[in-house]
C-alpha cells in the first residue's frame, strides 16, 4: 500500500469530521455507496442565503484513500456556490491525491457525494419552494 | 518499546537462539554431505540428521523412521496428498478436503482435478469445525484421500482428528493432516491417531524457514509416490541433498517445543485472553471461529463498521494479518471466513492477532490501547456506525451499489 503523503495526511488528521442537522432546510446530505463494497460517504453543506456552501462535514466508512477524498472535498466546497461545487470533478481530486489507479473509485465517489449532497439541497428548496407557494396562494384567497 | 509490534506469529515466527546457536557449526566446520559415507564429514553430518530426525518424530509420537525431510508444509502436503492420490489412482480418483484449507492443499487438490481427479470440498459449520455427518456422507467407494489440517491458519480452530481418522481407517482411506500451525501449540500422538501422513513445517515453530517433513506411516504401512527424483535419498521418497543445518535447527526447534508446550501454552493463553478482555471493552467486537476448541495463539476478531484497509493503516505500529484482500481492486475478503458465513463487511474488518515466545504483556497492553483509540475514532468517522446508533436496520437501506 503506497499512498501519497496528501492522502496519509488527510486520514491522520481529517478535515470536517462530523455531521450536521440533516433535518435543517439550509443543510443538504449526500450519501453514497454501500457497505458490501467497502464505501459509504456521507458528505453534508450547510447553503447560506445566497446559495453558497459556507459549511461541510462528512462521514466515510472506506479505506484511507476513501477518507482522503472525502476530507478533501469538505475543504473544496466550502465557499462555492452550488454549480461551481458541482463542476468539480473526479478527475481532480485523483489528481490532488495521487491516488493509485485502484483508487479511482474512492475519488468518483467523493464525486458522486457532492452531487447527492447538491440534490438533495435542491430537492428539499423546490419541495419546501411549492409548500410556500402553496401557503401565499392560500393566504392571498 | 520496538515498533512494530510483532503479533503474526502464524505467519513465521523468529528463529528461537538456541535453534541458530544449533545451526551455525553446520554452516562452518561441519559442512559435510550427510550422503557421504567415506569421511568424518559426512558421518558427523548424518548423525546430526538422524538426531534431529529423532527430536521431530518425538514431538509427535512417531517412529524416527516415519519422518521424511522436506523443503517445508507446503513441499510436505504437495507430496502427501499428490503421492497418495496417484499411487491409489487404480482403485479410485476421489479426494475429500475442507474449504477452509490452506492454498497449499487447496492448489493442490485443484491440480490434480486438472489431471482427472476429482475432488469434493466440505463445507465448515460457523464455527469453523468439520460436522463429521458431514464429513461421512462425502466419502465414496472411489475416495482415496481425505485431507485435513490441524489448526486453522486464520481463525486457529482445532479439528477432531482422532474422530476422523477412525472414520477414514474403517474405511480404508489414506488420511493426510496438515499440522503446520498445530506443532508445539497441541499435543499429537501419532501413536494413538490413525493419521497416515502429517505434514509439518519448522519456521511456524521457531526453526528456520525452508525446511518441514512429511511423516509417513509404517504400520499399517502408507504407500505413496515419490514427487522429487535425484539419488532416492529419504528412502526414495524425496530426493535431494539434505540441508543439514536446516534439519539441525528443525530438530533442536521441536525438541525446545516438546519441552517448554506446556509452560509456554498457559502463558501465551493469559496473554491471549488479556488481548481479548482489552478489545472486547469495546463494543461489536466478533470473535471468528470457537474460542474452546482452538489454539491460545490465536485470535481473530472482526470490528463492526470498521472498514478493514483503513483499520491496518491505523494499527501500522502492530504487526498483524487482515482477513481482508481489497489492497487489491477485487475487494475479495479472506475465504475462511467467508465459508464461516460472515458478511463481506465483518470478513473485511477482520485482526489476525496471533502470539508466541517472545510476546510479553506490555505489548499485548500497547496492543490494546491502539486498537481502543483506533477502531474508536474509525467509528466516530463512520456513517455506518453513526446509523446504528440512531437505530437504523442497515439491512433494510437501499445502498446505491458501485
Amino acid at each position: 500500500m503506497a499512498y501519497s503523503e496528501k492522502v496519509i495526511d488527510h486520514y491522520e488528521n481529517p478535515r470536517n469530521v462530523g455531521s450536521l442537522d440533516k433535518n435543517d432546510l439550509s443543510v443538504g446530505t449526500g450519501m453514497v455507496g454501500a457497505p458490501a463494497c467497502g464505501d459509504v460517504m456521507k458528505l453534508q453543506i450547510r447553503v447560506n442565503a445566497e446559495g453558497v456552501i459556507e459549511d461541510a462535514r462528512f462521514k466515510t466508512y472506506g479505506c484511507g484513500s476513501a477518507i482522503a477524498s472525502s476530507s478533501l472535498v469538505t475543504e473544496w466546497v466550502k465557499g462555492r456556490t452550488l454549480d461551481e461545487a458541482m463542476s468539480i470533478r473526479n478527475s481532480q481530486i485523483a489528481e490532488e491525491l495521487a491516488l493509485p489507479p485502484v483508487k479511482i473509485h474512492c475519488s468518483i465517489l467523493a464525486e458522486d457525494a457532492i452531487k447527492a449532497a447538491v440534490a438533495d439541497y435542491r430537492a428539499k428548496h423546490e419541495a419546501v419552494g411549492v409548500a410556500d407557494v402553496a401557503a401565499s396562494e392560500a393566504r392571498a384567497a | 518499546m520496538r515498533l512494530p509490534i510483532y503479533l503474526d506469529y502464524s505467519a513465521t515466527t523468529p528463529v528461537d537462539p538456541r535453534v541458530v546457536d544449533k545451526m551455525v557449526p553446520f554452516l562452518y566446520e561441519n559442512f559435510g554431505n550427510p550422503a557421504s559415507r567415506s569421511h568424518v564429514y559426512g558421518w558427523t553430518s548424518e548423525e546430526a540428521v538422524e538426531t534431529a530426525r529423532e527430536q521431530v518424530a518425538a514431538l509427535v509420537g512417531a517412529d524416527p523412521r516415519e519422518i521424511v525431510w522436506t523443503s517445508g508444509a507446503t513441499e510436505s502436503i504437495n507430496l502427501a496428498i499428490k503421492g497418495a492420490a496417484q499411487f491409489n489412482k487404480d482403485r479410485g480418483r476421489h479426494l475429500v478436503s475442507v474449504k477452509t484449507e490452506h492454498k497449499a492443499t487447496l492448489d493442490t487438490l485443484r491440480e490434480l482435478e486438472r489431471h482427472g481427479f476429482e475432488a469434493t470440498y466440505l463445507d465448515v459449520q460457523p464455527d469453523g469445525l468439520i460436522d463429521l455427518d458431514v464429513l461421512r456422507s462425502s466419502l465414496r467407494p472411489d475416495t482415496t484421500v481425505v485431507s485435513v489440517m490441524m489448526v486453522n491458519n486464520e481463525i486457529g480452530v482445532v479439528q477432531d482428528i482422532a474422530a476422523i481418522g477412525e472414520i477414514c481407517r474403517e474405511r480404508g482411506i489414506v488420511f493426510h493432516v496438515d499440522a503446520a500451525q498445530a506443532t508445539g501449540k497441541v499435543a499429537i500422538d501419532l501413536g494413538a491417531l490413525k493419521v497416515d501422513l502429517m505434514s509439518f513445517s519448522a519456521h511456524k515453530t521457531y526453526g528456520p524457514k525452508g525446511v518441514g517433513a512429511l511423516f509417513v506411516r509404517r504400520k499399517p504401512r502408507v504407500r505413496i509416490e515419490a514427487q522429487i527424483h535425484g539419488g532416492g535419498h529419504e528412502r526414495g521418497f524425496r530426493s535431494g541433498t539434505l540441508a543439514t543445518h536446516q534439519i539441525v535447527g528443525m530438530g533442536e526447534a521441536f525438541r525446545i517445543a516438546r519441552e517448554e508446550m506446556a509452560v509456554e501454552t498457559a502463558r501465551v493463553r493469559a496473554l491471549r485472553d488479556r488481548l481479548l478482555n482489552g478489545i472486547r471493552e469495546m463494543p461489536e467486537v466478533h470473535v471468528n471461529g470457537d474460542l474452546e476448541q482452538r489454539v491460545p495463539h490465536n485470535l481473530n476478531v472482526s470490528f463492526n463498521y470498521v472498514e478493514g484497509e483503513s483499520l491496518i493503516m491505523a494499527i501500522k505500529d502492530i504487526a498483524v494479518s487482515s482477513g481482508s484482500a481489497c489492497t487489491s481492486a477485487s475487494l475479495e475478503p479472506s475465504y475462511v471466513l467467508r465459508a464461516l458465513g460472515l458478511t463481506d463487511e465483518l470478513a473485511h474488518s477482520s485482526i489476525r492477532f496471533s502470539i508466541g515466545r517472545f510476546t510479553t504483556e506490555e505489548q499485548v497492553d500497547f496492543a490494546v490501547r491502539l486498537i481502543q483509540g483506533k477502531v474508536g475514532k474509525l467509528r466516530e468517522m463512520s456513517p455506518l456506525w453513526e446509523m446504528v446508533q440512531e437505530g437504523v436496520d442497515l439491512d433494510k437501506v437501499q445502498w446505491a451499489a458501485h
